[in-house]
This record gives structure tokens, C-alpha cells and sequence, in this order.
């Protein structure tokens, strides 16, 4: 079992499967999934990463879905859930020393959420940590998004092997730092 | 080149839900042979309705052809919609934007980055008149995809027909009001599961009165299965929450055979055609049943299961979107054959953003040439008897019968998703899906197979982008609005709605009357917020 930070529950993941879950979001605590069961390894050998929805959308298939993969490949996940305003998200990645910042919108609002998770990042010396974001993101955007400091985009139409590489190749680089 | 190869020989060979597939269908595969078949079946019109609600079914009327549409100001979507209208679709669906679904107005910090962006932005009852202006609303049926808020938004609709001199019992329509689906999947809850029920239940009761040709429900399986649920868990999951609200309006001491035959479901139609075409028919058929098996319907309107279907985007494509033109084709035929009264079709570009009017128009014409050049709508439930569809009906019928049982062992859908069990079937059924995807084990068209175009359809489509002020715009105009109020009125109003939400009495009439004293969304919504408190999701995992 893994556990660390503010998580108030976490799960074994020695069988890969959920023990208990997560309070996501205002006044709960939040869920870790991943972890070699009994300890935490040292970094680089499992990186950290924050998943979160930002703003009001609901569409979550997408970021469960790149927890679970990340969550198989070995990472430990540290997943917030929805409705997650910019600043709590980088407090959260600060207080749970997270690798990489992961962030699914699907409203069309990945722009200025983007700019505000940017500017809370700035704002609370959290610069090191890579943000990368996902969603219904038009190439024009996703340029746009990679010119304002975004680590990495996956719009619609992503496979999934190729983000959890992309993830975890940035998740390590930035262990490694 | 390599031949593309069929399904093959292998036994294991399934329908997308995961019933086995032989290589050909015979009379031996229907139970009790023709006579049994006739009574499962019935004629259109006549219980159980596996063949359709009614008997002339496309022949007496064709399916109501409803693009989901609402985007920006409500000058933006009231000129959409009088496109849409202009081009023979033949009723409106309203898209809200996020703030006015969770009951933030435009100006609210939360609301920041999301006016107008999903859907049109409402504050106020007087948004509602504008996003109708010049359209007749006792000869247009509008559906309102709207479930936390649903009670403001129907009171702020009641307030705009009333201005327009539209009498309420002339209103037809449809007002989604689905909340158990909300925490189950699409994620737009506000209050938690009880008080949200109550609110469900009293616009029920409210419409049961004053609004005999509104749908005040749609009982919707859509999202669940948009994401990642299969046929079967869509169908349970369907009939198992319908079950559950009837129980919560019968408690509220409503009668069955009175708000029965106004519940409307809404169903996904992906590209498992005959799969699909099987579980529109079976959902019919378990209706039946449990509207008289378990609820005692004795009214035939009762048992009559009416949908809309919209079909799947998450089958739809970011790769050649072009390609998603016969995706959706194919599931619009789905829904046809399944007998669906109304349609949506999804834009080719949603993989992008909200539809240009171009995809939008495209979806329409989909829909018309389904109906007018395939001959497909001339004669009713043209699929039955079908070995094949037949044995999926049962299958699909008995599949989800099963899985309701489990349902209710775990107490019914209220208490199975306020324990997040559903929640968990789907999220797990949605990353074996992308795992498929990635292996290659579920073939997707320019995606894991033939993907290379050769230069063709590597264009993305043109982005449709919302005016970036329109925030600013709409936020500004509820100022005024709400700077130009008799405050005397409107603050009795809002303090009538906080005594009825604690009182336990029907919301409805202090909410037109707050919303004809021009109170905004966000008042009426946090008028509730006091009330209720607030929802937190539990364990995803």
C-alpha cells in the first residue's frame, strides 16, 4: 500500500485492484493508485503524476482511462477528479512533490485554463513540474498550447500506448532533475 | 494491398456486448418456434411493443429530427436555430453551457473560460425569450438537455411561453430531468442523490398537472454507454434507473398510469447495427414488462417505451473525420430500424469542436435522405423476424433482465451508483476498450487500420470558435438586467423558494415566481445550494 501527502485513502495495487477509493476535489482528500505494494521505491524508479479535470467538465472517461494505463505501467497516480480550480490543482502537485501535471478538458476551454494552471504554476515556484493536457484540442490550439509552456498536448485521436509513453518519459525526466 | 479479412472461423466471435455470434441463424434458433415469436413480438402498436409504439409507425409519421444545438449568447443559438428550422428539421434541442448546467450565472468566477461554450448561456427567464425569439413555441417541440438545473430552466422556459402568450398546456417537448445518470456518468450533478431526486420527482408532479403534452423525463442510457458501458449495462442501467424514479413518483403519491405514458427514455445508437437494433427492441419489451409486471400499468400508453436516440461520438473519430460521415450514417439507420421517434446526428468534426454549420447541416441531410430516398421508413420494424435479430432481442432482453436483477440486489440504481458500483463497470469497460484499440484487437477505419491516407483527408476540419467576449458580453447584460429589477418582488420570491426547497414543498411554483421577479439561475441554484448542500463524487476506483 502506498501512501503519502494529504491522501486519505489509497488502494493495494498488489492484485490491481482498488481497495478504497478517493474524495475528489473541495474538502475531500484524494486517491493514489500505483505503487510495488508495501513501499514506496525511491525516484526515479516510480514517477508521480497528477491527474486532474479543470473547470466544470465532466467528460472523465478519458483521464480514468490514462490513470488506469499509468497506474499498470507502474506510475503512482495521483488522481484529484473533477471540477478542480487551476490553483488547487498546483498546490496539490506542490504538496504531493508530483513529476508531471496531467490535464483533460473536453469544453473547449483548454486555452484559458491552460493560461491560469500556466500562471498558478508561476505563481507558486512550481515551474519544474511539466503540464500536459489532453482533450478536444484542435491542432491550431495544440501549437498554441505547446508555444505557452504546455509540456505536451494529446487532442482527440491519441492512442493510448503513445501517451502513457509520453507521460512517463516526462515524468522521468523531470525525476531525474 | 491486403484483402481485408472477414471476422474468420473462431468460435469466440462476439457482438460488441460480448454475445456469441454463429456464422448463420435458423428457425431452430427461436424458442417455441413462430407462435412463440408472435407473442413476444405483438404487432406495432400493440403490447409488448418490441415492434413499436405505434402501428403505422414511419408510415403515419416519420421520426422527429432533433440536432442537439445552442452555443454563445442567446442571440448565437436563436439564429442556429432558425437555421436549423429553415432547413426542414422539424424540432429544437437546446445545448446550456456549463455555468448555467451547475447553476453559476455568466459573471460567477466558476463560470470563467465556460460562458457559451458547450451550450447557450441562461441567467435569466429573459435569456429564455431571447433564445426563442420569433419561433413559435406551441408549434415546436424543444428538448432541454438540462438535469441538475432542470427545474429553473423549465421554470425560466414556463416564464418565456407565458410572455410570448404560448398557454403551458400547448408546450410540447422534453426536459432531460435524468439525474441518477448524472452521477452515474455524464457528471453534471450539483445536490446530492436525495434532495436531487425530490427535485426530479416535483417537476414530475408539477408537469403531470399543468403540462400534458411535455415530457418532464427522459430516462437516458446514453451517457453510461457514451462512456464505456456495453448494450446489455446500457440497457440494465436504463431500465433499473426508470424503475427507480417511478418508485420516487409513486412514493410522491403520483399515479402510474397518469405520469407513465409521458416518460420518454434516450438511448445510444452505435455502430453494432444489428446489436443495436436488437437492444432498441428488447428495451421495448422489458419496458413492457416491468411497466405491468412490476408497476401494474394498465393503461397501454403506460407500457409504451417512446425514445431518442442520439447516435455514439465516442465512435466517432479524430483520424480522416470525413470518415465519421458513414459512422453516423450507420448508426441513424440503427435507430430507424430500431423505431426510434426522434434522432440526433452527431457532426463529423466533433471530435474537434462544437459543429460548424456545415457538419451541422450534413447531420440533417443524413437524417432526410434515411428517411426520403432509402425507403427503409415504409413499412414498420422491417427487422423482425429476422432469425438473427430475433435471437439477439431475446439475448439482449434476457442479458439485461439479469443484470436489473443485480441492480436491484444492490438495493436499485439509487443506491448501486451513490455506491459508485455502475460508475466502476464503466470506467473499467472504457480502458479495456482503448487497450483494444491500441492492440489493434477492434478494428477502427484510419485509426489502427488503413490508416495511412496517402495525402486524402489529412485537412482537419475548419474549427468553429465561439466569440472569446461573449463572457464579458452576456455577464454584463445580467448586470443590467438584474440592476433594473423591483427588488421588493424578487427578494419575497427568493425567500418563498428557500422556505418551499427547505419545506419540503413542490419547488416549481416559487421558481416561475422567482423567475418572473428576474431572479437569475445562479440564485434560484444556490437557493438550493443552502438547502442541500453540495455533491462530492466518491471512489472512481
Amino acid at each position: 500500500m502506498t501512501a503519502s501527502g494529504p491522501a486519505e485513502r489509497s488502494w493495494d495495487s498488489r492484485d490491481g485492484r482498488p481497495e478504497a477509493g478517493h474524495g475528489a476535489g473541495r474538502g475531500g482528500g484524494w486517491g493514489h493508485a500505483g505503487g510495488s505494494g508495501g513501499v514506496v521505491p525511491p525516484r526515479p524508479a516510480q514517477p508521480r503524476i497528477l491527474l486532474a479535470k479543470p473547470g466544470l467538465d465532466g467528460h472523465d472517461r478519458g483521464l480514468k482511462v490514462i490513470a488506469f494505463a499509468l497506474r499498470d505501467a507502474g506510475a503512482e497516480v495521483i488522481y484529484l477528479g473533477l471540477r478542480q480550480s487551476p490553483a488547487a490543482i498546483v498546490a496539490a502537485a506542490v504538496a504531493e512533490d508530483a513529476d508531471l501535471i496531467g490535464i483533460s478538458v473536453l469544453s473547449g476551454a483548454h486555452l484559458p485554463l491552460a493560461g491560469r494552471i500556466l500562471a498558478q504554476r508561476a505563481e507558486q515556484g512550481a515551474g519544474h513540474i511539466p503540464v500536459v493536457m489532453g482533450g478536444t484540442i484542435p491542432a491550431a490550439h495544440a501549437d498554441q498550447l505547446r508555444e505557452m509552456g504546455v509540456a505536451a498536448v494529446y487532442p482527440a485521436g491519441s492512442l493510448l500506448p503513445e501517451v502513457v509513453d509520453g507521460l512517463l518519459g516526462l515524468a522521468a525526466q523531470r525525476a531525474a532533475t | 494491398m491486403t484483402e481485408p479479412k472477414g471476422p474468420g472461423a473462431a468460435s469466440s466471435i462476439t457482438t460488441e456486448s460480448g454475445i456469441p455470434v454463429a456464422v448463420v441463424y435458423t428457425a431452430e434458433d427461436l424458442p417455441g418456434g413462430e407462435p412463440a415469436l408472435a407473442r413476444r413480438l405483438g404487432r406495432p402498436g400493440e403490447p409488448p411493443f418490441t415492434r413499436g409504439p405505434y402501428p403505422t409507425m414511419y408510415r403515419g409519421q416519420l421520426w422527429t429530427m432533433r440536432q442537439f444545438a445552442g452555443f454563445g449568447a442567446p442571440e448565437d443559438t436563436n439564429e442556429r436555430f432558425r437555421f436549423l428550422l429553415g432547413q426542414g428539421q422539424t424540432a429544437l434541442s437546446v445545448a446550456f453551457d456549463l455555468p448555467t448546467q451547475l447553476g453559476y450565472d455568466s459573471g460567477h468566477p466558476m463560470a470563467a473560460a465556460e460562458v457559451g461554450r458547450v451550450g447557450v448561456a441562461i441567467d435569466t427567464a429573459a435569456d429564455m425569450c431571447d433564445v426563442f425569439a420569433g419561433i413559435p413555441l406551441d408549434q415546436v417541440s424543444v428538448n432541454f438537455t438540462i438535469n441538475a438545473t432542470a427545474p429553473i430552466i423549465l421554470a425560466a422556459y414556463l416564464v418565456a411561453a407565458e410572455r410570448s402568450g404560448v398557454p403551458w398546456r400547448a408546450l410540447t417537448g422534453t426536459l432531460q430531468n435524468d439525474i441518477l445518470k448524472e452521477f452515474l456518468a455524464r457528471k453534471a450533478y450539483l445536490y446530492p442523490p436525495g434532495p436531487s431526486l425530490r427535485l426530479v420527482t416535483d417537476v414530475v408532479e408539477f408537469s403531470s398537472r399543468e403540462l400534458p403534452r411535455f415530457n418532464p423525463i427522459s430516462v437516458t442510457g446514453y451517457h453510461a454507454r457514451e462512456a464505456g458501458c456495453d448494450a446489455v449495462q446500457e440497457l440494465a442501467l436504463t431500465m433499473a434507473s426508470a424503475a427507480a424514479y417511478c418508485e420516487a413518483f409513486l412514493a410522491r403519491g403520483l399515479d402510474f398510469d397518469t405520469f407513465a405514458p409521458r416518460l420518454s427514455f434516450h438511448f445510444a445508437t452505435t455502430l453494432d447495427l444489428f446489436e443495436e437494433v436488437a437492444k432498441l427492441r428488447a428495451a421495448r419489451r422489458i419496458w413492457y414488462r416491468v411497466a405491468t409486471g412490476r408497476f401494474g400499468a394498465t393503461a397501454p400508453a403506460a407500457a409504451r417505451l417512446r425514445f431518442f436516440s442520439g447516435n455514439s461520438g465516442t465512435t466517432l473519430t479524430a483520424q480522416q473525420p470525413l470518415n465519421n460521415v458513414i459512422r453516423s450514417t450507420l448508426q441513424c439507420l440503427g435507430a430507424v430500424l430500431g423505431g426510434a421517434q426522434s434522432i440526433h446526428v452527431m457532426g463529423y468534426d466533433e471530435a474537434y469542436e462544437i459543429p460548424t454549420e456545415e457538419a451541422v447541416t450534413l447531420s440533417l441531410r443524413t437524417q432526410q435522405i434515411i428517411a426520403l430516398e432509402s425507403g427503409v421508413a415504409r413499412t414498420a420494424d422491417p427487422l423482425a423476424g429476422s432469425y438473427y435479430v430475433e435471437r439477439l432481442t431475446d439475448e439482449l432482453e434476457a442479458r439485461a433482465t439479469n443484470l436489473m436483477g443485480d441492480i436491484d440486489a444492490l438495493g436499485g440504481a439509487a443506491a448501486a451508483i451513490e455506491a459508485g458500483i455502475p460508475q466502476r463497470w464503466i470506467a473499467e469497460s472504457a480502458y479495456r476498450a482503448e487497450q483494444e484499440l491500441a492492440s489493434g484487437a477492434r478494428p477502427k477505419v484510419g485509426v489502427n487500420v488503413y490508416a495511412d491516407t496517402g495525402g486524402a483527408q489529412e485537412a482537419t476540419p475548419e474549427a468553429f470558435e465561439v466569440d472569446p467576449l461573449v463572457g464579458a458580453r452576456q455577464a454584463e447584460r445580467t448586470r443590467a438586467r438584474v440592476a433594473a429589477r423591483d427588488p421588493g418582488p424578487h427578494a419575497s420570491a427568493l425567500s418563498r423558494l428557500a422556505g418551499d426547497a427547505r419545506s419540503g414543498r413542490n419547488v416549481m411554483p416559487a421558481l416561475i415566481g422567482a423567475a418572473r421577479a428576474g431572479a437569475t439561475v445562479g440564485e434560484m441554484a444556490d437557493a438550493f445550494r443552502d438547502a442541500f448542500g453540495e455533491f462530492t463524487e466518491p471512489a472512481p476506483w
